[in-house]
């Protein structure tokens, strides 16, 4: 703990923020992306900002970050927005910007290099640097010696999620804003992230009293730190703009009892609600075995060749023993690092095993061998199909109808299934986008929906709730159970308790393997 | 490939040295072995940088490990030149069409010996130097913009990730039906696709990196720097380690006179 004395607070002076009719429109855009925006938040003060996707969230806090790039590349600002009464561009180090994927939150490879980069674009004397490196570490849990904390050229590559997002909170405190703005920084998180995070940001504002402007959709993560949530609504300028960018705006108890049915119909996450979701109807026991794995061992990386010898991965789980069942679910669950979804793309015939087997039985393989691995992509396909947890990952053309066909086309059957796909997971009316300008939950909707239209018989899905708003999520939950009652079967990868109950079955919970016992069965296999 | 560049466990003497003088002296080494192919002057320098291993926290182990391939693309070199070079003095080995001879054999083991002793001090720079201390060296010593050197730091980070991303991305379109089996030309137009969801990431990524670090205050202006790059005596004895080599080769080779400029005619 650091003396007294030594306390930022002394030094963070808090932010005020006003802005008035502000709007912005992006380079390229028809319309404002946000929309005579009248908001005053003053010093201090901590604000939860919600509100439907396409609301102008994350402009707003670029903009409140000064990262929103010069008025005039062809991009329009109205209005007024100041930080302290003067334009946030002219004061760089005034706010602290984190945003959502944690990889990109790290700028150097090394933990107190890190803290140091922001301090160092301002132009803070070296000595006066690694004081606050010092104190920003302590301050987000990363120095506590107690808690088995890090030196300062520990690897950044080697931090979990939540881990690199405490260390970008750091290198944002090391700065000395008065104003720090969170754009979604836990949604890429698991559970125990997500609270580390959430801690971290309160512990630092107890101590600095700097303001904050926080945008999630999960509200219960956020709502006892912050004392105002402002609901913003998308606003559409092309005719003339009557309807003002905040909907709603006050203490949280009161904006949660006013809004609470808008907000769950904007898919927001507020605290106590569950979305209503189709329930299983058959009997959730499973039918046929379909696949299972024997003493597997998996691992994502390939066995490396150093010289003339070949070094076998060390495995991240092994002694793995699963069935999957027509018509069950299995959910695979455990903290970050446990090799989950290692394990399902083993499972899915997409790593190859480090030991081990995997073996379709033969109602799934068809008379294509027993492991799924050596099977063709083609043969994959049409047998077990895989959702990545990042869509863009899978996109293969350049149009939503395109991508739906990709399969069916390839496989010379399945076509007369993508039209009722489409109008099931609601893609209708976006045949002809782009699958790449999609939004989040699109984007999700219309991977389940690809990967389903080369019907598999075995689904397995990783995290296909990370990030999802509430309608989303309940859509996907809905659709799930109705196919695992249609005798698909179903594997997913999830942190998402309320997921894996409405989908019912059976599940595998993994821990960090003990890494000396596996690497020995490894060893020996 | 990430652990592959860590340091953390090299103690080494010359990992304290300064990276810009042990980047200079490299320089000198492999300047001096790009003027002339000749046995003489490469196995000079490769013994001086032999020498050097164990100061680096090399081993001969570590260093077949992390520089296999380039060494045996010397000794590819070395072998093809052998065989396919004109002969002169006697043939010691004649197959069909390939023929070794005196004069084409020495060739190929100055070309081999050649290869290696300009790769080994890139090697050895690499295993005692991290790039972060490189790039301070760059841009507060060499004075380089920091804008660039600090940027190009930062990408350098991504391109690890984007290793694990091209995996990933490959397993993606897999489950697509998007397959590396197939004709040539199907195999090409995967990987293109695979290559562009790539880029698309990459670029993604690199945007939120920027928009990371110009949150952090990055941009052109005035900046301090945390970690001071600063030269020590142990810096004047790189230099000079590499000055020696390389003048060592160079005498080496006129004393033997088998020293001839590159881009003059043999013989």
């Amino acid at each position: 703990m650091p003396s007294p004395d030594s306390g930022t607070s002394a030094v963070v002076r808090p932010a005020a923020i006003s802005a008035q009719g502000w709007g912005w429109r992006h380079a390229g855009r028809a319309t404002q992306a946000i929309h005579a925006l009248d908001l005053d938040i003053r010093p201090g003060e901590r604000v939860l900002l919600l509100g439907p996707s396409g609301a102008g969230k994350s402009t707003f806090l670029h903009a409140l970050a000064g990262v929103l790039g010069e008025e005039g590349d062809d991009a329009d600002e109205t209005g007024s927005l100041l930080v302290d009464g003067v334009s946030p561009r002219a004061q760089r180090g005034r706010a602290g910007l984190m945003q959502q994927d944690p990889e990109t939150q790290v700028v150097l490879s090394r933990l107190g290099d890190d803290v140091a980069f922001g301090a160092e674009n301002l132009c803070v004397p070296r000595e006066e640097i690694w004081k606050r490196v010092d104190e920003a570490l302590d301050d987000v849990g990363l120095r506590n010696s107690a808690a088995g904390g890090f030196a300062l050229d520990h690897p950044t590559s080697a931090l979990s999620g939540g881990q690199k997002q405490r260390l970008a909170l750091a290198g944002i405190l090391a700065m000395r804003p008065g104003l720090i703005l969170l754009d979604e920084p836990t949604a890429n998180l698991d559970p125990a992230g997500v609270l580390e995070v959430r801690d971290a940001v309160g512990r630092c504002l107890d101590k600095t009293g700097a303001t904050l402007v926080v945008v999630e959709h999960r509200v219960s993560v956020w709502k006892d730190l912050v004392d105002r949530i402002v609901v913003l609504q998308p606003g559409s300028s092309s005719e003339g703009g009557s309807t003002p960018a905040v909907l709603l705006d006050g203490d949280p108890d009161t904006v949660l009892a006013q809004a609470r049915d808008m907000l769950t119909a904007a898919g927001v996450w507020v605290p106590g609600y569950v979305p209503a979701t189709r329930p299983r109807s058959g009997a959730t026991g499973g039918g046929e075995l379909l696949l299972a794995t024997q003493e597997l061992a998996v691992s994502r990386k390939r066995a490396r060749r150093r010289g003339f010898t070949t070094i076998p991965p060390v495995p991240v789980q092994a002694g793995l023993d699963a069935e999957v069942l027509a018509g069950q679910a299995l959910t695979v669950t455990g903290p970050n690092g446990a090799g989950k979804s290692t394990f399902a793309l083993t499972l899915a015939g997409l790593l190859a095993p480090v030991s081990g087997t995997v073996t379709a039985a033969v109602g799934l393989s068809d008379g294509a061998g027993t492991d799924p691995f050596k099977w063709k992509a083609q043969q994959l396909i049409s047998r077990i199909g895989t959702v990545f947890q990042e869509p863009e990952h899978q996109f293969v053309t350049g149009r939503v109808l395109d991508e739906l066909m990709f399969g069916p086309k390839h496989l010379g059957h399945g076509e007369d299934r993508v039209d009722e796909l489409l109008e099931r997971l609601r893609l209708g009316h976006l045949v002809d986008a782009n699958p790449y300008t999609l939004s989040g939950g699109e984007k999700r909707r219309l991977s389940v929906a690809t990967v389903l239209a080369a019907h598999p018989r075995v689904l397995v899905l990783d995290e296909p709730t990370f990030g999802q708003d509430a309608n989303t999520w309940a859509e996907l939950a809905s659709f799930l159970s109705e196919l695992l009652d249609a005798g698909t079967s179903v594997v997913s990868v999830t942190h998402d308790q309320e997921f894996s109950s409405v989908l019912g079955g059976t599940e595998m919970r993994l821990e960090p393997a003990l890494q000396g016992a596996s690497r020995q069965e490894a060893g020996a296999a | 490939m990430r652990e592959a560049l860590s340091l953390r466990s090299n103690n080494a003497l010359l990992t304290r040295a300064n990276p810009l003088a042990k980047f200079v002296s490299v320089f000198l080494i492999t300047l001096v072995l790009a003027l002339s192919i000749d046995l003489v002057s490469a196995s000079t320098a490769l013994l001086g940088e032999l020498a050097l291993f164990p100061l680096a926290g090399l081993t001969l182990r570590l260093l077949w490990q992390r520089g296999w391939p380039l060494i045996i693309a010397a000794a590819l070199g070395g072998w093809s030149t052998a065989i396919l070079s004109a002969d002169s003095g006697r043939i010691l080995l004649d197959v069909g069409i390939w023929s070794i001879s005196e004069g084409s054999l020495q060739l190929g083991l100055g070309f081999m010996l050649r290869g290696l002793a300009i790769a080994l001090p890139a090697i050895l720079l690499m295993s005692c130097t991290d790039p972060t201390d490189l790039a301070d060296a760059l841009a507060q010593k060499a004075k380089l913009p920091h804008r660039f050197v600090l940027g190009t730091l930062a990408a350098l980070r991504l391109v690890g990730l984007m290793a694990e991303e091209w995996q990933t991305i490959g397993m993606a379109r897999r489950a697509r039906g998007v397959g590396s089996h197939g004709s040539p030309m199907q195999r090409f137009r995967a990987m293109l696709g695979q290559s562009f969801g790539l880029l698309v990431q990459a670029i993604r990524r690199a945007s939120r990196l920027a928009v990371t670090m110009e949150a952090r205050g990055f941009g052109g202006g005035p900046r301090t720097w945390a970690r001071e790059s600063t030269y020590s005596r142990l810096d004047a004895w790189v230099l000079v380690g590499g000055l020696v080599i390389a003048a060592a080769a160079v005498l080496a080779a006129q004393s033997a006179g088998t020293w001839h400029f590159v881009w003059l005619k043999q013989g």
